[in-house]
């Protein structure tokens, strides 16, 4: 009998556990209700929202992020160029630059990031959740993402695009067009928009090919480096990166300069953090802003004294920009001081010093007919 | 003869390309990286406190218990050793060496004194809590202020993982199992719902759940740390398998057995606690270390979730600008680390049968 009191006992605790379960479930529906708010915060004037939701208020995000005393942004962990961890623990890549940019703009210290590093497959819910303030893992900015996630995506911080590479001794350049390789044959990662694309620009081409395709990149990268294919097509990034990591002799393959898809990589938040995502704008844009004017991390201080109303107000000399946004008046010249120009970030992590060095191409100014182009500040 | 020649055929071009053709600076720059991720200089003396206890508690064994412990202390300063002649810094060699050091002293201090096996096993039972304080911190404690969870990586996190879900999920899994033999409906429906629940879905849902799904359910103010939050997923998935594990033992006790204990005048928790639970769990030893070892190999399956384990330290290593396309070596290290821990776990597991006569009385 005394046993069975015993048992009675774990009825109970399992009871309560079950009861506290329930609680949890409760929440859920709770949280639910929060987070399809946040979804139809835009169009909420026409719709009829119930009363005892909250709405989120602009600036709410960025008061969290600045009473916690740093920005949570989510990165890549493991991909050359754009976000890893070096030896000493640090992170590093491209995209990591900008959540230092805007920890500088935000806490005036460029070191007030906590990252996250994510994969493929919860970075967009990591950032619904509220797992991370902003993410800046090399993602495309497409239509669905922006309005089926509820997100904001930023300024395009790096356009890329598919492109194809091949053998030198075919023999090519990097002026080589689609045409010219009628006949090859192309590896390419099957299942994905870049097959598509392959298919639809070849077509367009006029070039008949044999395609190879694989299940993921890394076997055709194999393949293509053993020398069965001709020429193997995915992101310029992805190509430029892993020429570099994968192939025997790296020298002996070239990126063509042709464009087969538009790849706009950029950082988003949530819909709704709007004060957040201007944030996250207008760093990029001083950033682009102040390579266009030459300013540097190492000049950025004779830039001080400068009498150009643009650098002044650039700077935070002159004028209430910061103020505006809810930051120091000087927010861009801390982001330029100690994280540098869209320019000094770029070539830091792809430029012509790294192993990549990756051609500027869309990503140079407007003005050396890229497509960095900045909003004036004023 | 034959089987040597073929061994030897198939080992040598591994071994010529180990000496010679590898490039090992991948390992040697970033081994801090490897061994316990992000987690920051100023506290590593704290990892090192951890390791000198445990030097401490392994010399004691073999000093009090000789023969049986003698293996795994051997063991452990053969490994010592090795890393005070592998190039590390000078610091960390030094280290190594007070390690052995404390491992060889505690061992003459504690030789032939059994009135000191007490505190010995008061040493190992609260080893575990030691370590988790020492590698945490708390605000509240001088000296030891917080390191986020979210900071350990590499070999320091695996082994976090594997033995914190396995020692939370032992305790856990014995309720379950005992659950699922009770006569009351409630309680054994409820235990085999829960068993079969998390046994029918794979780890990976698990991991994701806990990484993707939980912070939904949570209130936004609440944040868990990830790290945290994966070792719950771990822990309640493992407490099922050990479950049935322990099951599989209380169901080899003969009736005899409890009708003894009944007969003696035992009530049912103490035929439990005393007669059953230890016979049972002796009999499923190599159920239970297999589990152990198989949850050190499913926990490469953090990286999927962005948790900087060993197998993720290696891919972002791959990811260095001056390490690129060095798969080989990657690989090859991580191979010999956990192939390593794994033979040690399962050589571990070999000792603990042998002293306690598993299979032979």
């Amino acid at each position: 009998m005394k046993r069975n009191a015993y048992i009675t006992m774990g009825a109970l605790t399992a009871v309560a556990l079950v009861l506290v379960a329930c609680g949890g479930a409760a929440t859920v529906e709770v949280e639910v209700t929060r987070v399809v708010e946040v979804t139809s915060a835009a169009p909420a004037a026409t719709s009829q929202v119930q009363v005892q939701v909250q709405v989120v208020t602009p600036g709410e995000r960025m008061q969290t992020i600045k009473d916690r005393g740093n920005l949570i942004c989510g990165v890549h962990g493991t991909f050359q160029g754009f976000g890893y961890v070096e030896a000493d623990g640090s992170y590093t890549g491209f995209d990591v630059e900008f959540c230092k940019a805007w920890a500088a703009a935000i806490f005036g210290d460029a070191t007030k990031v906590e990252y996250r590093s994510l994969t493929a497959k919860e970075r967009f819910t990591a950032l619904q959740t509220g797992e991370v303030d902003v993410l800046s893992r090399n993602s495309t900015w497409t239509l669905t993402r922006d309005v089926d996630l509820a997100l904001t995506f930023g300024p395009t911080t790096f356009y890329d695009g598919q492109a194809m590479m091949v053998r030198k001794d075919l023999p090519a350049t990097e002026e080589t067009t689609l045409k010219d390789l009628e006949g090859a044959n192309i590896c390419v990662q099957t299942g994905t928009t870049t097959e598509l694309n392959l298919t639809d620009q070849m077509k367009a081409a006029g070039a008949e090919y044999t395609p190879v395709v694989f299940e993921d990149n890394d076997a055709a990268f194999a393949a293509y480096d053993e020398g069965r294919c001709d020429a193997i097509t995915s992101d310029r990034s992805q190509l430029a990166t892993l020429r570099v990591a994968k192939m025997k002799n790296p020298d002996d393959h070239v990126i063509l300069s042709v464009v087969m898809s538009k790849e706009p990589l950029a950082p988003a938040v949530l819909q709704g953090d709007d004060r957040l995502a201007d944030v996250v704008h207008w760093t990029v844009y001083g950033m682009i802003q102040a390579e266009e004017l030459g300013i540097t991390s190492q000049n950025v201080d004779s830039f001080l004294t400068s009498a150009d109303p643009v650098v002044k107000r650039l700077l935070g000399v002159e004028g209430e920009m910061g103020a505006k946004l809810g930051l120091s008046n000087d927010f861009i010249y801390q982001v330029i001081k100690q994280v540098g120009n869209y320019g000094e970030a770029y070539d830091r992590n792809l430029g012509p010093d790294t192993p990549y060095q990756l051609a500027r191409g869309q990503n140079d100014l407007w003005t050396n007919g890229g497509l960095m182009y900045a909003p004036p500040i004023r | 003869m034959l089987a040597a020649w073929l061994v030897y055929l198939i080992l040598r071009p591994a071994l010529t390309w180990v000496f010679t053709q590898a490039e090992w600076q991948v390992i040697v720059t970033n081994f801090r990286l490897f061994m316990r991720g992000q987690y920051p200089d100023e506290a590593v003396w704290r990892l090192w406190v951890g390791i000198y206890f445990l030097a401490l508690v392994m010399g004691m064994s073999w000093g009090v218990w000789g023969q049986a412990a003698r293996t795994f202390a051997a063991l452990f300063g053969a490994a010592a050793l090795l890393f005070v002649l592998l190039p590390f810094s000078l610091n960390a060699r030094l280290n190594w060496v007070g390690v052995l050091i404390t491992l060889v002293a505690a061992m003459l201090l504690a030789r032939n004194r059994a009135a000191l096996k007490p505190w010995v096993i008061l040493g190992w039972v609260i080893l575990l809590p030691l370590t988790i304080v020492l590698t945490a911190g708390a605000a509240w404690l001088p000296f030891l202020s917080p390191v986020a969870p979210r900071l350990w990586g590499g070999l320091l996190l695996t082994l976090m993982l594997t033995i914190i879900g396995n020692t939370l999920a032992l305790p856990l899994g014995i309720l379950l199992a005992l659950g699922r033999r009770s006569s009351l409906p409630a309680i054994k429906s409820f235990c085999i719902g829960y068993i079969e629940l998390w046994r029918g879905v794979p780890l990976v849902t698990v991991l994701f759940m806990a990484q993707i799904m939980l912070p939904l359910f949570l209130p936004a103010e609440i944040r868990v740390d990830p790290v945290v939050r994966v070792i719950i997923g771990l822990t309640l998935f493992e407490a099922a398998y050990q479950a049935e594990n322990v099951r599989g033992g209380l169901q080899a006790m003969p009736r005899g057995q409890f009708e003894a204990a009944y007969a003696l005048g035992l009530n049912g928790v103490l035929t439990m606690l005393f007669i059953i639970l230890p016979q049972a769990l002796r009999l499923v030893i190599p159920a239970l270390l297999n589990s152990f070892i198989s949850l050190f190999k499913d926990t490469t399956l953090v990286a999927i979730v962005g948790l900087f384990d060993l197998l993720l330290i290696g891919k972002t290593t791959l990811a260095q600008p001056d390490f690129l396309g060095k798969y080989r070596e990657v690989y090859a290290f991580l191979f010999v680390v956990y192939w390593a821990f794994s033979m040690m776990f399962s050589y571990a597991s070999q000792r603990l049968e042998k002293t306690l006569g598993v299979g032979t009385r």
